[in-house]
């Protein structure tokens, strides 16, 4: 059963609209008509199992990837291949966060900051680097601005990241799996992070993750993506109270699990569909 | 069969025309690319600098064995005075820019095959691309600007270095007259044979560095292989294909230059 979406938040006007994003590698069909809307202003959480084409419909989003159909309308104009000023437009206006950072090694902290202002802009460097600097203070970095990522923690590279995302100052930022791979503490600041700073620069923001708790925490609209279609868009209060069979396996994994690990210690047979 | 060959011809323009738009494209990104200078000392200094000692101890060694085996083969007609006009013109129009192509795709064009494949992997060409920069005037330019600078500097040093080392072998491990070498030196280097050693230079430079750096950015599009081993596979392939297009540019442009 796929659950209509309900209409966006009435806070903000639509700012990026998707509809029937389809993309297929080969003979797997990744994504198949997904739609999300996403006002402006807001934090919009995509959740979905591992594999079923988060990241690729992130790319789809941010034009690393060419989907195979659909439309995507950023701030009212419709973005493809053939109109190279409204992608330009969308990529000036937007930046992308890397579930893996994508931070270049040989740069320092502050030439990695420094970057995308340098490559797609006519600032002068004065001021460049003023920015980067103001940008390495907010994220609690500038004592490391002469530092290579390598030498940096996790969390402080997930920050450097932000920060090289942000001194841009995009009106949207795309997040891919921001907290893959940390430890509870440190995935609970990068959402921290993420709603602070959203907060002071307030771009628009999409997120991917798996983070259940957190995504409902922090964001103002909740999109569950399943078989390649959206199956639930909504506020988080609508994701709660979701009677839908996949909203509800994924909303209440963590108790799930409690009842199967006790299941288990009891001595019960699991049923083979609850087997990975 | 038929398909099979068809699909292969098909396969061979395609990748030709792909890597044709590919080096175009990087180098009409250069044009207003910010901290382009900075980007290409870097590059000089990693394809120049870095690579100069190989250059220098390869190019002395070929020279000892062409003092070396030219002066017995000399010997055998009486014309050991010639020594030198052998050494230095094999050196200046073949070997020279042959050899230190050779040399500096195996150490420098290696390098950036696999640096840019990692770059790939870890996205951060996907990154630049994000950003709304060029990838190809970012990583790719700077690298053929410096190929066109480093390889004809490196070929001189190459070519200098192999004739004193023909200058060792002939007249110090063996009974001919310095003076009499490097006569027949001066006498048989002539501008056009530097010229041409020139040519080769800047054609093999970006011509290397270019396959390099067109296999090394499609890592991603290898399909038997991903992550380590598309990298392994690219800057192996990258080797295979620079050296071949380094002994096949050679042959055409000498064909090309005797005919004149």
């Amino acid at each position: 059963m796929t659950v209509p979406a309900s209409a966006p938040a009435a806070s903000g006007e639509l700012f990026l609209a998707v509809r029937g994003i389809a993309k297929r590698f080969g003979e797997n069909a990744v994504l198949a008509g997904v739609d999300l809307v996403v006002p402006r202003g807001s934090v919009v959480t995509v959740l979905g199992k591992s594999g079923t084409g988060k990241s690729v419909f992130l790319k789809c989003l941010a034009g690393i990837v060419t989907p195979d159909a659909g439309e995507i309308r950023f701030d009212g104009r419709a973005l493809d291949t053939g109109n190279a000023v409204a992608s330009a437009e969308f990529r000036r206006r937007c930046s992308y966060l890397f579930q893996s950072n994508a931070l270049f090694d040989s740069l320092t902290a502050l030439e990695n900051v420094a970057l995308p202002l340098e490559q797609t802009t006519q600032v002068p460097n004065a001021e460049i680097r003023a920015r980067c600097l103001e940008a390495l203070r907010q994220l609690e970095l500038d004592r490391h601005r002469d530092v290579y990522p390598g030498q940096l923690s996790g969390g402080m590279q997930k920050r450097l990241a932000l920060a090289r995302a942000i001194v841009t100052r995009p009106e949207l930022v795309l997040f891919d799996e921001p907290t893959a791979g940390l430890d509870p503490l440190r995935r609970n600041s990068v959402f921290e992070m993420i709603a602070k700073y959203q907060r002071q620069f307030g771009f628009t923001a999409v997120l991917v993750t798996h983070d259940v708790p957190e995504a409902l925490a922090v964001s103002d609209r909740i999109a569950l993506l399943d078989s390649g279609r959206m199956r639930f868009q909504g506020t988080p209060a609508e994701f709660a109270a979701s009677a839908d069979v996949a909203v509800h396996a994924f909303r209440d994994s963590a108790s799930a699990l409690r009842d199967t690990i006790a299941a288990v210690r009891r001595g019960e047979a699991l049923p083979s569909e609850d087997l990975p | 069969m038929l398909q099979t060959l068809g699909r292969t011809s098909l396969a061979v323009v395609g990748e030709l025309g792909d890597f044709a738009l590919f080096a175009g494209q990087s180098f009409s990104s250069a044009v207003g690319s910010r901290k382009l200078g900075r980007r290409i000392v870097r590059a000089l200094y990693e394809q120049g600098v870095r690579c100069l000692p190989v250059i220098l101890i390869v190019g002395l060694f070929t020279g000892l064995v062409l003092g070396l085996q030219g002066y017995y083969v000399l010997n055998r007609y009486g014309s050991t005075s010639v020594l030198g006009e052998l050494v230095a013109l094999t050196l200046v129009r073949e070997l020279g820019p042959v050899l230190a192509a050779l040399m500096l795709v195996g150490q420098a064009g290696s390098a950036l095959a696999a640096e840019l494949g990692i770059q790939r992997n870890s996205e951060q060409i996907a990154a630049l691309e994000t950003m709304g920069a060029s990838p190809h005037a970012y990583l790719v330019a700077p690298r053929l600007i410096a190929a066109a600078l480093s390889f004809p500097i490196q070929t001189a040093f190459f070519s200098l270095v192999g004739i004193w080392g023909g200058f060792l072998s002939g007249s110090l491990l063996l009974p001919l007259s310095g003076g009499v070498y490097w006569s027949s030196v001066h006498l048989a280097v002539r501008s056009p044979d530097v010229r041409e050693c020139f040519l080769k230079a800047v054609v093999f430079g970006l011509l290397t560095t270019a396959i390099c750096a067109h296999n090394g950015y499609n890592t991603h599009r290898r399909s038997r292989a991903t992550g380590a081993r598309a990298v392994s596979a690219s800057t192996t392939r990258a080797v295979v294909l620079s050296s071949i297009a380094v002994l096949a540019a050679d042959y055409l442009i000498t064909s090309l230059l005797v005919g004149t």
